[in-house]
């Protein structure tokens, strides 16, 4: 696999912050990213979700990775971004993320699938560790993320 | 040819005239010497044949082919409607129907010949004209030129029966006295052409070039809307020949058939004696004295004119993609927030004097807007009778399958619905039918041993209320046992015995409509496989609407389906809670009433008001939304009167808004609230707000 490197297949991530952890997101899902604005409550929603925002006269539902997580609420500071998913073409979705910080290619080679372990239910979040200069970036599995498995 | 093109308009069609074939088959078998109705389906069955045959699908063509056959000789009183021969022509319907959704799949028309619909259609033909199969061939000849050519020259020579008015009598007359030929012509149009209009419109000038055109049938201005078969008669004056005026005419294209033929005025109404040698002399005169005789006549005449002339008043339309319906649907959607932005710009900023033309041209722009938005919906707006049309056939068959007497009856067919809800209502509607036949109605010794009428009725009623489009499906058979539901759902496990006892009957009842609960002890090809109710709750649902029964044991059930009229604009009541703002929509709204602390009762330890003499129950919102209460306790409480059906609830807010025409938003797919929340809307600030499902909360 490492001998025809020019073969090697690559894929673009976004590089986001959550607490103290890089989290990295397939490129081609995202749609856009949005400055925090004003969150509109919905009841009786499942509890990691924020609620809706109004982008451009659609209504797009934002969640929080911190509360999907279980990691503390989110602060929101001058950094916070929304990150807005299309996993299909008709219903976008928000991701609440602490800061956005930058754009990495990560080949193949470079990302380590993660083992299953059905005991720690946030490794379903995740499709690999992607290692970039020094440091770690966890790669989501947004499908994961967004589609409900059991209903809360 | 390529015919691609035409395929759309073919499918239309052709589902047009099946339905029509359904609808008259099923008039003719309770009125065997119906004429009109005969003549109807022999045109109805004509025209599919021909289309059929343009587009080239050669087995649909035989087979209507063959069924015109008979239909033709029912017309010319050779044979009598039986039952049995009713049913063969509805099997080959539904033959004709499968081809038609071939063709819709794949533009094909299949492979089924359906020889054995062909063969009964054949033998009845020849056991009703008393022949022998020998002769079938030669009759079969026979048949193809009566219907392919001419039936018989009277019945395609329609001028002849033209009416002639007195003044059009002297025009005649005078023409004649100045060497002037008087003509009677039937022009036929090919069943293929599209623009029929245009055709005849090629004709009527040919022939204005000629001569005058005194006379026409249907009239001048019906024939350029389409509002004429493929026929039409007119009466001309020219000097030209006979031979000439007929090869002008047939110089027009898509011109299938000219009958031509020289008319002739009596001077007086008795003359009918004397022109009994001439044929036109003859049936003008004698279509005079009808005239005169028999009122009757003339006014069925008339009602057959009519009927020819409102049908294709229908098919003026422009056939639209729904999808661009829906951009545009979402561009007045656009306007209607932008608007409301700008109404909410000028209600914040200070209303100077000058600013007054500002306000005015913003009320402008919101009437136009507001009106906008109602012809776009109505333009989405189908009648529901394209969808029940189906049912009376439907039953019919249960009569027969279930062996049990019974008569639909509609009312409302002309109720609107969006095009999108008509599209999924059908089925749900079908199964509530059925069901009504099969577990609503007894059979019929039953039925006479409780003195009800031998032959059940089932009722499908539509009508509007409010914003929403209600459509009951009643039944006047023996109503749910209510205990045998109960002890039902005990045995099945989904309620307990304590469960059972505290059910009010309502209660009880609703259980059918949870999945796998069906109480028909004989399961039949029809209902009852338990998977029936839920199915149509959920799909109702689905569209936004909510289905309740109600029964009375001995006497029928009623289920009630009440959709919302529109899907995507409504007019709402923005209230607010806390510091969220919510919408009400304005159609489940019955009253605002301010009720202070000690009018609120207590009825098992629920909040009740009684209101001029009703009990309502109070649903705190802000519990039930889980809003942070406000500090200050209100003196008194501002609670909306919300009703759905017959229920109502009084629904406690904070602060009233005002009312609002909003844009209704999908939450989309991945929030699950327990459906109390219907959508989402954007305030003219660009706030949302998110509108409360009555009908959950209730």
């Amino acid at each position: 696999m490492e001998e025809n490197s020019t073969l090697v297949e690559s894929k673009q991530y976004i590089v986001v912050k959550i607490g103290n952890e890089q989290y990295g997101i397939d490129i081609q899902y995202v749609d856009n990213i949005v400055r925090m604005q004003r969150v509109t409550r919905v009841p009786k929603a499942q509890s990691y979700f924020k609620g809706v925002i109004n982008l451009r006269g659609e209504i797009i539902p934002v969640m929080s990775i911190r509360l999907k997580f279980g990691l503390d609420a989110d602060e929101i500071t001058n950094a916070t971004r929304i990150i807005i998913i299309k996993l299909e073409p008709q219903s976008a979705i928000g991701i609440l993320v602490d800061e956005v910080k930058e754009v990495v290619t990560l080949e193949d080679t470079s990302v380590e699938k993660v083992t299953y372990n059905s005991k720690d239910e946030k490794n379903a979040y995740l499709s690999g560790i992607g290692k970039h200069g020094d440091g770690l970036i966890s790669l989501l599995n947004i499908a994961g993320v967004i589609i409900e498995k059991e209903i809360v | 040819m390529d015919v691609s093109q035409y395929l759309e308009i073919f499918i239309d069609e052709t589902k047009e005239h099946l339905q029509s074939l359904n609808e008259q088959l099923l008039v003719l078998e309770r009125e065997p010497d119906n004429t009109e109705t005969i003549n109807e389906i022999f045109r109805a069955a004509h025209s599919l044949k021909g289309m059929a045959g343009t587009m080239g699908y050669k087995r649909m063509q035989r087979l209507t082919h063959d069924m015109e056959n008979v239909f033709s000789e029912i017309r010319n009183g050779k044979m009598s409607v039986t039952a049995n021969l009713v049913d063969v022509l509805f099997k080959g319907l539904d033959a004709l129907e499968s081809y038609l959704s071939n063709i819709l799949e794949s533009a094909d028309e299949g492979t089924n010949d359906n020889e054995d619909i062909i063969n009964s259609l054949n033998n009845i033909l020849n056991v009703g004209l008393g022949k022998v199969a020998d002769n079938k061939e030669q009759q079969e000849a026979k048949q193809v030129v009566a219907t392919e050519t001419s039936k018989s020259q009277e019945e395609l020579t329609k001028f002849k029966s033209l009416k002639i008015a007195e003044h059009e009598k002297h025009a005649i007359q005078k023409a004649k006295s100045i060497g002037e030929h008087a003509y009677g012509i039937t022009v036929y149009i090919m069943e293929s052409c599209i623009l029929k209009a245009a055709r005849s419109f090629l004709v009527f000038k040919a022939l204005e070039e000629l001569g005058d055109v005194i006379k026409s049938f249907p009239e001048v201005q019906d024939i350029e809307d389409e509002k004429f078969d493929y026929d039409f008669s007119v009466i001309l004056l020219t000097e030209e020949k006979m031979q000439k005026v007929k090869e002008v005419i047939e110089n027009v294209s898509e011109v299938k058939e000219v009958y031509i033929d020289e008319i002739e005025v009596s001077d007086e109404m008795k003359s009918e004696e004397e022109s009994v040698a001439n044929e036109g002399k003859q049936s003008t005169s004698k279509q005079a004295a009808t005239a005169t005789q028999s009122k009757e006549s003339a006014d069925k005449q008339q009602k057959q004119a009519n009927k020819q002339t409102s049908k294709p008043v229908v098919n003026r339309s422009v056939r639209v993609d729904i999808e661009k319906l829906d951009v545009l649907m979402n561009l007045v959607s656009e306007l209607i927030i932008a608007k409301n932005g700008l109404v909410s710009i000028s209600s914040t900023e200070n209303n100077s004097r000058a600013d007054s033309g500002f306000n005015e041209q913003i009320e402008y722009l919101e009437r136009v807007t507001t009106n906008l938005h109602e012809s776009v919906m109505k333009v989405r707006m189908v009648p529901i009778e394209s969808v029940v049309n189906r049912f009376p056939r439907m039953i019919r068959d249960l009569t027969k399958k279930l062996n049990k007497k019974m008569e639909l009856y509609m009312t409302g067919e002309e109720t609107e619905l969006d095009r999108t809800v008509i599209d999924e209502i059908g089925d749900p509607l079908m199964h509530l039918l059925r069901n009504a036949a099969d577990h609503g109605l007894e059979s019929n010794e039953e039925r006479i041993k409780a003195g009800k009428p031998e032959v059940g009725s089932i009722f499908l009623d539509a009508y509007q209320d409010g914003n929403n489009v209600v459509i009951e499906v009643r039944d006047d058979g023996a109503g749910i046992n209510v205990e045998k539901v109960r002890n039902k759902a005990i045995s099945k496990g989904t309620i307990t015995q304590e469960q059972a006892e505290t059910m009010t009957d309502k209660d009880v009842i609703d259980l059918l409509f949870k999945p796998s609960f069906s109480t028909a002890e004989v399961i039949s090809d029809v209902s009852g496989r338990g998977v029936g109710l839920d199915v149509v709750k959920t799909k109702i649902e689905a569209l936004g609407g909510d289905i309740e029964c109600k029964t009375t044991l001995g006497e029928g059930s009623n289920f009630i389906i009440r959709l919302p009229l529109t899907l995507a604009i409504i007019q709402a009541l923005m209230v607010e809670l806390g510091n969220e703002k919510y919408a009400i929509p304005l159609g489940s709204i019955q009253t605002i009433e301010d009720v202070s602390y000690s009018e609120i009762k207590y009825v098992q330890t629920r909040e009740v008001i009684n209101l001029r003499g009703s009990v309502i129950p109070l649903i705190r919102l802000d519990q039930v939304l889980d809003v942070e209460e406000r500090e200050i306790k209100p003196e008194s409480l501002t609670v909306v009167i919300v009703k759905k059906g017959e229920k109502m609830a009084g629904l406690v807010v904070d602060n009233l808004i005002g009312q609002q025409e909003i844009v209704i938003k999908s939450l989309g797919k991945y929030i699950n609230n327990n459906k109390i929340i219907g959508g989402a809307t954007i305030l003219g600030d660009g706030e949302v707000a998110l509108i409360l499902d009555v009908n959950t909360l209730v």
